[in-house]
């Protein structure tokens, strides 16, 4: 299992203060691999970034590279590079001096630096932009000669902290997709930090979704979306309805009033459990056809879908459809066994999951793009 | 579009300052460009233009203590500056609190104290002697006049850096760790010249009083260093010559605007001013 592993941290903790940032984390990281920290502002991914990058030194564990600890080693001996926030391109030198900044300071023979930033300007399409002053540059052109830079000195790991924050959506995705080109054409492994739950989606291979300093849930995407750990990890990485159930016995589960199958088990007899279902995956029927029966209590048209919010015994469901279906029109749900997603209870049960208070500015609010102020 | 309305008010509120500059700045300018091309009598002449010749040394010797005192404030002033940017916020503050200090105090008290401090039987004798040290010949000397420029003057060179080096985004410096940098490549690399901005100004607010300064040379250098700005004070204070005063002091101020220039574009595409 642990073949190829790149980087370990093993019990980390730092704290600010009486601020306690990280907690006891382990994780280990393996080469060539493309690893997302994914949490809300505060959870301490940035944290974990910088201590890999060498710029915090933990007050507890051990960072180790390549099997050997290197806590004490300063960030200019450690063979990984960051992408900064906002990119920290040097003001004073051009796109050229900036991409070769790296291969001066190791003293490389100017053939090769030349070589070497044109190579890199080429990987990130900027060819003939050597001789462009920095603040001339749009912020999408910023961040490739912060790519071209980090990547010039032949990282073994390549850190991204919310690289794509500062850029409007489409040039986002169209970046989401470069960069993930760019990662698996030269093998490096690159740990990428965001807020951005379908960021992490898109790109990565592993997800580590972070809150409070803790790992909630590490695994693939597909097994994050589909498999969330706790109520903290269903809401934030897509829309969940999340429900007080009772397992009655395997495969089985009420909630809402109603008994269903589901695909889960291994739980007591009678525990109490959360109950995740996603909005998409709920089927709408006549009224009497349902499983469960409601009134739509608002709809919102989102392009490729409706999202109706329905309100079943005083729990507001999302749901996703692509019928429309009126404001207080009476519907029925249809949930089939393989919707249905069972969790442990958790702290974070009864904190998410009921669209009751939901509007789009709360949900604006509650995802903020501003950086992480867990410095 | 400023609407009628608008445009008066805007006129109202700016003419204070309008009315200062024209009173102070422009006024006064025009009366040195009269003054440097009339003779006594009010007629004009080019005689105060063609006396400059025997200032010459004197220009020559300000220009060159200038220049040294500036140079002297820079290496000290640079890495007092970096030092207090790398401080915490409090200690930043009472840092930068004590640099001005002196600044609170006349000109002229701090000029007479170095006196005491120089003089044959000043402060430094006394206690040499004591030691059982000969004594050190200080006051009236070059060196002399050129500490007491670079004492007066030292806080104008440090300021306008600090204030350049405290706003540098720190990740500026953790991207050339990043890429290799130990700290001695970081402060050659990335401190010194993002720091360029603060630095012109420090050399021109250093240059600018330590060329047209008077009375330092007076004090401390005991009249044998008579800088440009002695000279124009004599003309005005004891010679009663208007004339030959405001012309030299009209050649002064193009030499500096000049110096000036040249150090705008020195730092040009460097970014903005700091003061």
């Amino acid at each position: 299992m642990k073949e190829n592993v790149i980087i370990e941290l093993k019990n980390v903790s730092v704290s600010y203060g009486d601020n306690q940032v990280l907690k006891d984390l382990n994780l280990y990281i393996r080469d060539k691999e493309f690893i997302t920290l994914l949490g809300p502002s505060g959870c301490g991914k940035t944290t974990t970034l910088r201590i890999i990058a060498g710029f915090i030194n933990p007050d507890e564990g051990e960072v180790i590279f390549e099997g050997k600890k290197i806590n004490n080693l300063p960030p200019h001996k450690r063979q990984v590079n960051t992408i900064f926030q906002r990119y920290a391109l040097f003001p004073h030198l051009n796109v050229y001096e900036n991409v070769a900044f790296g291969l001066r300071v190791r003293k490389l023979p100017e053939k090769e630096i030349k070589e070497t930033v044109e190579e890199m300007l080429t990987l990130v399409n900027l060819k003939g932009f050597n001789k462009r002053n920095i603040n001339s540059l749009s912020g999408g052109q910023q961040q490739r000669v912060a790519i071209a830079r980090a990547l010039a000195v032949k990282p073994r790991v390549l850190l991204l902290d919310e690289p794509l924050g500062a850029l409007d959506l489409k040039l986002r995705k169209d970046m989401q997709v470069e960069l993930k080109n760019i990662q698996q054409r030269l093998g490096i492994t690159f740990i990428y930090v965001t807020h951005d739950q379908e960021e992490a989606l898109s790109m990565s291979d592993t997800v580590v979704v972070m809150d409070g300093g803790i790992i909630q849930q590490i695994g693939t995407p597909i097994d994050i979306y589909n498999e969330p750990k706790n109520a903290f990890v269903a809401d934030f990485i897509g829309e969940s309805n999340i429900l007080d159930g009772i397992m009655l016995k395997d495969l089985y589960v009420q909630f809402s009033g109603q008994k269903f199958v589901c695909l889960d088990k291994g739980f007591a007899v009678n525990e109490q459990v959360d109950v995740v279902v996603r909005p998409e995956d709920v089927d709408v029927v006549e009224p009497e056809k349902g499983m469960l029966k409601g009134t739509v209590s608002s709809v919102t048209f989102k392009g490729v879908h409706f999202e109706i919010i329905v309100d079943i015994g005083g729990f507001k469901w999302m749901i996703q459809t692509t019928d429309y279906h009126p404001e207080g029109a009476l519907i029925g749900l249809y949930i089939e066994p393989d919707a249905i997603h069972i969790m442990k209870k958790s702290e974070y049960s009864g904190l998410f999951g009921d669209y009751s208070s939901f509007s789009e500015e709360f949900d604006e609010l509650s995802n903020p793009e501003e950086e992480e102020d867990d410095e | 579009m400023m609407n009628n309305r608008a445009l008066t008010r805007a006129r109202f509120i700016a003419s204070p300052y309008i009315i200062w500059a024209a009173l102070f700045i422009i006024a006064p300018l025009i009366f040195v460009i009269y003054y440097s091309f009339t003779n006594a009598s009010g007629a004009f002449t080019l005689d105060n233009i063609r006396m400059l010749s025997k200032y010459l040394p004197t220009f020559l010797r300000s220009i060159w203590f200038g220049i040294a005192a500036t140079l002297i404030c820079l290496l000290l002033a640079f890495p007092v500056a970096y030092i207090i940017s790398q401080k915490s916020d409090v200690i930043q503050r009472t840092m930068v609190l004590l640099v001005m200090l002196p600044m609170w105090m006349s000109f002229l008290i701090r000029t007479y104290s170095w006196m005491a401090i120089l003089q044959d039987t000043g402060i430094i004798n006394s206690f040499l002697t004591k030691l059982g040290i000969d004594p050190v010949h200080m006051i009236n000397t070059g060196p002399a006049v050129i500490l007491g420029m670079v004492y007066n003057f030292l806080p104008y060179m440090i300021l306008p850096i600090y204030s350049v080096m405290a706003k540098l985004d720190t990740s500026m410096t953790e991207a050339c760790q990043d890429l290799g940098g130990n700290r001695l490549t970081v402060i050659r690399r990335c401190i010194i010249p993002m720091s360029m901005p603060g630095v012109v100004s420090g050399i021109t607010m250093v240059f600018v009083p330590s060329v047209s300064t008077f009375y330092i040379s007076q004090k401390l250098g005991g009249g044998s260093f008579d800088l440009i700005g002695d000279v124009i004070e004599r003309q005005f204070q004891q010679s009663y010559n208007y004339n030959l005063g405001a012309s030299l002091s009209l050649v002064l101020m193009i030499l500096i605007l000049i110096s000036m220039a040249f150090m705008n574009k020195f730092s040009s595409g460097e970014g903005e001013m700091v003061i």
